[in-house]
């Protein structure tokens, strides 16, 4: 259990300092599976509804959304390098500045068990996914970003499994992959029309 | 019952929709889907409320309110859209319709959610189901505004889910209660974790004003409605950002129970003040009237959140803007859909002298335009009032003034920009063939701007007593 969480976070960070794109993505289905494996691992008993929640995730996060995003590249010939607008090592280091402040403020709450790592964890997960979502330039990395900040509230409402019904995680799973897909095929027409995938062209709208 | 129809029927019709070559079938599908839901929204006037069962989907006074808006306007767009698909095509075709009326679907989910999980669901499904049809055109301009919007919006509503959560995890020390329903959270408030719930109701904020478009999370919407087809951009802007609302409301129906007002209501405060500023500075010297809708409708939503701040009457001004700033902006897009048809495009400049081609939609215009700003006698006018008044009354004079004010600078800049639109003398001088206007397109906004008109000099008793119900559950009182 702990051991997983550790991983999400050598995961989050994986994501931060790799320049290749194609790393990017399968460090992101990484994640995903081992977002799927926590159901099983947190809480003790094991339901239908944590082995329904694992089987989702893991078909979701690790397998459908990095394939989707995988054809994407390849369909739009995107180049593989990342660029992005901040250094590898300014990422690196918020990243662990994040990660301290993610810790200090989990342990000043009381409604969870002082040595659970999975609040502080989320929290890390949430923050660096907006560094990498504020700091890369690419539309497609910026979809990456977005899907760990996903990932990092999902991480969270974990801890409220057990008191929120299996139907609504299957509507919250539902929406996000489905966002991703139109994300994915508006991030296709990018390309196509710019002949570059760089967010930083969208800047023709704007005040005069 | 009827609120489970009410998703599901049009969520059916959107398939089915889909599975209909012909335009026509389609257009029949939407019309036909769009009908039947105000009627079944109708039926919740009929009966009262203590009949209906108490679960996860239930409409209550708040949740009433925004169906009926949402349903009316939805009803008038489809018959507008109807319409435009004849004369136009919009890209995206048959899928078209379906995400319009997977959008209604949508906006059902949420006004009749009392599970705030499923309720973020349905906002979230909102989004999806509107980004399709922003790229309607294929170019660079409108590829740009659905990739900001989804961004934006995806960020902000991933906030919004993190909200919920807290929320979820400030019942955790409450067993007896059931997870993140409506009714539990407010009847058992008391024994809310004040912590979670603070850091839930900052987020909330953050989150769902991303999709109201409260300033300074508003960027996407000028981008947004500049380039979305304008019965779009009326969905947008008279049905999306009142569920949005709806949404913050509900956080804010649990703060105020378990009695966080004070913490609550100086940041609604703040962001609302800022909106109208952020409004007000953008809408004096505007040049896209599209866009110049745009920053009318973050003005609106600054005022709806300053109402909620002050609480009292401004809490009762605040529902009755919901309805009427839904109604008004659905008008608005649609009669400015008809001026940009005919002159091809948004930029004020180059549509001048439109009272002449398009007089009809000219008149539409002219009275938008009192409507929107708040004057007498149209509803606006009461709403924006009782908020003021609410200032005054809950000891925040210099909040009244400042509204006022900008409200004074907003009604100059909107009013110098129709009336170019109308009267000014045109650039060029090769007006189109037909000064000929189908009624389809002049009807709809007729229909809504009478019903604008109607709230500013009558309410009816029972419209009166749900309104004033609901802004009691937000800490508001009738005058």
């Amino acid at each position: 259990m702990q051991l997983l969480l550790l991983l999400v976070v050598v995961t989050d960070f994986a994501v931060l300092g790799t320049s290749r794109l194609s790393a990017c993505i399968r460090w992101m289905a990484v994640q995903g599976a081992i977002l799927g494996l926590l159901p099983l691992a947190y809480g003790g008993a094991i339901t239908a509804h944590a082995y329904g929640l694992a089987a989702g995730t893991i078909l979701v996060k690790a397998v459908l959304l990095p394939w989707f995003l995988k054809w994407a590249i390849r369909e739009a010939a995107i180049r593989r390098e990342v660029e992005p607008r901040v250094g590898y090592m300014a990422s690196m280091l918020f990243g662990a500045a994040a990660l301290g402040a993610a810790f200090g403020i989990a342990s000043t709450t009381r409604a969870f068990p002082r040595h659970d790592l999975i609040v502080p964890v989320a929290l890390v997960t949430v923050m660096i996914g907006l560094v990498v979502l504020i700091t890369r330039t690419k539309a497609i990395t910026q979809v990456v970003g977005y899907i760990m900040l996903e990932n990092g509230v999902y991480l969270f409402g974990l801890t409220l499994s057990r008191r929120v019904p299996f139907l609504v995680e299957v509507g919250v799973l539902l929406d996000v992959f489905v966002g991703i897909f139109i994300m994915g095929i508006v991030v296709f027409h990018i390309n196509r029309e710019f002949d570059s995938i760089s967010a930083a062209n969208l800047s023709e709208l704007r005040e005069a | 019952m009827m609120e489970l129809l009410l998703v599901l029927v049009p969520l059916l019709a959107a398939a089915l929709a889909y599975l209909f070559r012909g335009a026509r079938a389609r257009a029949a599908v939407l019309v036909g889907t769009a009908a039947a839901h105000t009627v079944g929204v109708g039926s919740f006037w009929v009966r009262p409320i203590a009949t209906r069962s108490a679960s996860w989907l239930m409409a209550d006074d708040l949740g009433l309110l925004v169906l009926s808006v949402v349903s009316v306007l939805f009803l008038v767009v489809s018959f507008y859209a109807a319409a435009y698909m004849r004369a136009e095509t919009p890209r995206g075709g048959r899928a078209f319709v379906s995400c319009l009326l997977a959008f209604l679907a949508a906006t059902s989910l949420v006004a009749v959610s009392q599970h705030l999980a499923l309720l973020w669901v349905g906002m979230e499904a909102t989004t999806l189901a509107i980004a399709p049809l922003i790229y309607s055109r294929n170019d660079r301009r409108s590829l740009e505004a659905v990739w900001k919007y989804l961004m934006l919006s995806s960020v902000g509503i991933a906030l919004a889910l993190l909200a919920v959560f807290f929320l979820a995890a400030a019942q955790l020390g409450d067993e007896g209660s059931r997870a993140l329903l409506v009714p539990d959270l407010i009847g058992r408030a008391d024994r809310l974790d004040p912590r979670w719930l603070r850091a839930a109701y900052v987020f909330a904020l953050v989150g769902f004003g991303t999709k109201m478009g409260l300033a300074p999370l508003h960027s996407w919407k000028p981008d947004t409605y500049g380039e979305a087809p304008s019965l779009v951009g009326g969905l947008m802007a008279g049905a999306l950002t009142t569920c949005a609302f709806l949404a913050l409301a509900r956080f804010t129906q649990v703060v105020t129970a378990a009695g966080l007002q004070s913490f609550a209501r100086p940041l609604l405060i703040a962001a609302g003040l800022f909106s109208l500023l952020v409004a007000t500075a953008f809408i004096v010297g505007q040049s896209d009237i599209k866009r110049l809708l745009a920053y009318s409708s973050v003005e609106h939503m600054g005022l709806l959140v300053i109402g909620l701040g002050v609480g009292g009457v401004g809490a009762y001004g605040s529902v009755l803007h919901l309805i009427n700033n839904g109604l008004v902006k659905g008008m608005l897009f649609l009669v400015v859909g008809n001026l940009v048809l005919a002159a091809g495009t948004s930029v004020v400049a180059d549509m001048r002298g439109m009272q002449r081609t398009r007089p009809i939609s000219g008149w539409l215009l002219l009275v938008g335009l009192f409507a929107v700003t708040g004057s007498p006698p149209f509803g606006l006018f009461l709403s924006e009032f009782s908020i003021i008044a609410g200032a005054v009354h809950e000891h925040h004079p210099w909040v009244a003034a400042a509204t006022v004010a900008m409200l004074a600078i907003i009604f100059a800049g909107i009013a110098g920009m129709i009336v170019e639109v109308l009267y000014g003398e045109p650039s060029s001088m090769a007006p189109d063939a037909e000064p000929r206007e189908r009624a389809p397109y002049v009807l709809g906004p007729a229909v809504l701007a009478g019903l604008v008109l109607l709230l500013g000099v009558y309410i009816p008793g029972p419209l009166r007593a749900v309104i004033g119900r609901a802004a009691g559950s937000l800490g508001g009182t009738t005058p």
